[in-house]
């Protein structure tokens, strides 16, 4: 088990993910009590609430998370969906011969 | 008549016929010097109309100066100069003659003093740029740039017919600002906007640019939507329906981005959001709001130019350009990897970034105008831009699993022209003064306040937790997403098939018909006039037997007694 850690790049190892999480936490709580001491002018009047960045940031990603989720089922298609079923032969062998190529400055 | 001052555009005119000419060190001398040059040239140029040229009955103005065109020139070469240090050793020769062609009708734009020019230098970016999607070299970039191609082409064409009308309407040529209120600015406004890709046409943009090869993308980033920009800002400023439209593609670029699983694919739809933050701007159309959408501009050609340009080097380095083939890499790729945070940073407009300096000014500009929807809509983007450009490029790209991949970092030349934008990512973060002295109008705008960086960094942050929290429902698919291109890729195809069908069915019932109508003729014709050789007359066709005399004769008396009755009547 430690050697598994060992070998694994430092940033990487459970233990490290897991500080991470922990700083990442406490970075957030402290971002969001600032507002205790730091003034957050608002222009609309509920821009100014606590902690309201930190909602609505949360939220909108929801949101827009969901919502791409959603137009998933509908816009999905498999990568060839365009390709011409002729033409895919044509395109691999072309693909290969263009492979490399420099311009030998 | 003739230039008082020579035109930069045509510097890079000049360089790019030279790298097609020369060879080795010396085209690499051309392709570093020339941006240089062309940079010195641009900031020759004062204010106000420099020459005129008579050309039919119009005074037509190839360049005119001022704040706002040198600004965007300054950034089209320096994109220019740090484009060609990235790709001169790997991007073929034709690539780069056609990328310094695309820059130099970028540039044209920039400095074109009246509608014609504008046209004309249009056009020339429409080629080159098609040219350099070409050179992506695959049967897809090929594919690609015939849409390309097509759409730009297109739009070419509507702008042509805004020009032409305006000129009648008016008589003049003049570029100044108008609104889209008759058919003709209309026309101009649609021809610009296509360019910019607003919708429906966005599709164009993330259908060629990943397309492209690592190199042709990082020019592809800067110039085409970035002079929409320009002429926005020249042609429309304050026309509110651009506010909707730079909305919707706000909206659109981060909801796509989300969906898509190739590398280049996501910064493309990430372009369309960041033009469309400065389409807004364009639309509220005042100091603040235009000052921010140039300086908006300015900011993302460099931080997008900085993500293509790590997206490139990857893609070079190990051939995949997927977010479920790559993963990882931040171990054997550090600058790579850094390089693309700090663009990421700047993009997501993360406090110390330029892209915080430049985009918060639009937000600005909204609050001053009083348009809370606009304001709040901007806010939810800025996180959107974290969530699928800012947090998911590089999670996708360096971190997440391990691809088991490890490629070697960027050659030096690439690794420099990453390292001078990330520089001037944080520079213009840290002292934005220097842009905001050069932007069009004099700018009153403190962009660190403690309240509205805390506000920002709550944002920010918030949005960093809701990835990681809603990673699971982010799996990356191998799939495409459909979007308005489907019509002509797909459904006009169908429709075009179909129609074929129901005309070949149509020929093949005519056909048949033909065949009948002939046999009947034919039947008819030796019913009536068929004559068999033959001595019994009884045996030909009716009109072919021989009658009697006397029928004949009462025949001609029964008609003529009836044409005498008729014509008495």
């Amino acid at each position: 088990m430690i050697n598994d850690e060992k070998q694994l790049h430092w940033l990487v190892r459970p233990t490290t993910v897991r500080k991470l999480w922990i700083g990442s936490s406490v970075v957030l709580t402290l971002v969001v009590l600032a507002q205790t001491v730091i003034y957050v002018k608002g222009y609309f009047g509920f821009d100014a609430w606590f902690g309201f960045g930190a909602i609505y940031g949360f939220a909108s990603c929801l949101v827009m998370v969901l919502v791409a989720k959603l137009l998933g089922l509908v816009l999905k298609r498999p990568l060839d969906y365009y390709d011409d079923p002729q033409q895919q032969k044509k395109q691999e062998s072309s693909h290969d011969k263009l492979k490399e190529n420099s311009n030998g400055v | 008549m003739g230039f008082e001052i020579f035109p930069p555009a045509f510097i890079l005119l000049i360089a790019a016929v030279l790298i097609c000419l020369v060879k080795g060190h010396g085209r690499t001398a051309v392709i570093l010097i020339a941006p240089i040059i062309t940079l010195w040239a641009i900031w020759q140029i004062p204010d106000g109309v420099q020459s005129t040229i008579k050309f039919l009955s119009y005074n037509i103005e190839p360049l005119e100066g001022s704040p706002v065109r040198r600004l965007f020139a300054t950034i089209f070469a320096i994109m220019v100069f740090v484009g060609g240090l990235y790709s001169f050793r790997i991007a073929r020769w034709y690539e780069l003659a056609a990328a310094f062609a695309y820059a130099a009708g970028a540039i044209g734009v920039c400095f074109a003093g009246d509608l014609i020019t504008l046209f004309l230098y249009w056009e020339l970016m429409a080629i080159f740029s098609t040219i350099v999607v070409w050179c992506g070299g695959t049967a897809g970039a090929r594919a690609a740039g015939i849409r390309y191609a097509i759409m730009h082409l297109l739009g070419g064409v509507i702008l042509k017919v805004g020009i032409e009308g305006v000129v009648v309407g008016t008589g003049s040529i003049q570029i100044q600002p108008m609104l889209a209120t008759d058919f003709s600015t209309w026309m101009i406004l649609i021809g610009i906007l296509i360019n910019a890709a607003a919708p429906p046409v966005s599709a164009w943009l993330a259908d060629a640019y990943p397309e492209a090869s690592p190199t042709g993308s990082v020019f592809l980033s800067a110039f085409t939507t970035k002079t929409a920009v320009l002429a926005l800002i020249l042609l429309f400023p304050g026309e509110p329906v651009l506010i909707g439209i730079g909305l919707f593609m706000v909206m659109y670029g981060i909801i796509f981005a989300l969906l898509e699983n190739d590398v280049r694919r996501i910064l493309a739809y990430s372009v369309v959001n960041q033009v469309g933050f400065m389409v807004v701007a364009v639309g509220i159309g005042t100091e603040m709001a235009l000052n921010g959408a140039t300086a908006h501009a300015f900011a993302h050609i460099i931080y997008k130019a900085l993500l293509f340009m790590s997206a490139g080097v990857v893609i070079y380095r190990t051939g995949k350009n997927k977010c479920m083939e790559l993963g990882g890499l931040f171990r054997t790729m550090p600058l790579t990897c850094v390089c693309g945070i700090i663009g990421a940073l700047a993009i997501s407009s993360f406090p110390l970034t330029s892209g915080f300096t430049t985009k918060s000014m639009i937000s600005q500009a909204a609050v001053d105008g009083n348009l809370m929807w606009v304001y709040m809509a901007l806010a939810a983007a800025s996180a959107g831009v974290f969530l699928h450009a800012g947090i998911k490029f590089p999670w996708y790209v360096f971190f997440q699993k391990d691809s088991g991949l490890r490629p070697k970092d960027a050659p030096w030349n690439m690794g420099l022209a990453m390292i001078i934008f990330a520089s001037l990512c944080i520079l213009l973060g840290i002292f934005p003064e220097y842009l905001y002295s050069l932007l069009p109008y004099p700018v009153d705008y403190q962009p660190y306040t403690v309240g509205k960086v805390l506000f920002y960094l709550q944002l920010l942050l918030f949005s960093g937790l809701a990835f990681f929290v809603l990673l699971p429902l982010m799996k990356r698919t191998m799939t495409i997403s459909l979007d308005t291109d489907w019509l002509w890729r797909r459904a006009a195809v169908s429709l075009i098939k179909l129609i074929e069908q129901v005309l070949g069915a149509i020929g093949e019932v005519i056909a048949v018909q033909r065949v009948r109508l002939q046999k009947f003729l034919h039947r008819m014709a030796i019913n009536y006039l068929g004559q068999p050789h033959t001595a019994d007359s009884k045996e030909r066709g009716v009109f072919a037997r021989s009658w009697p005399i006397g029928t004949t004769a009462l025949w001609i008396a029964g008609l003529l007694s009836a044409y005498v009755l008729l014509y008495y009547l």
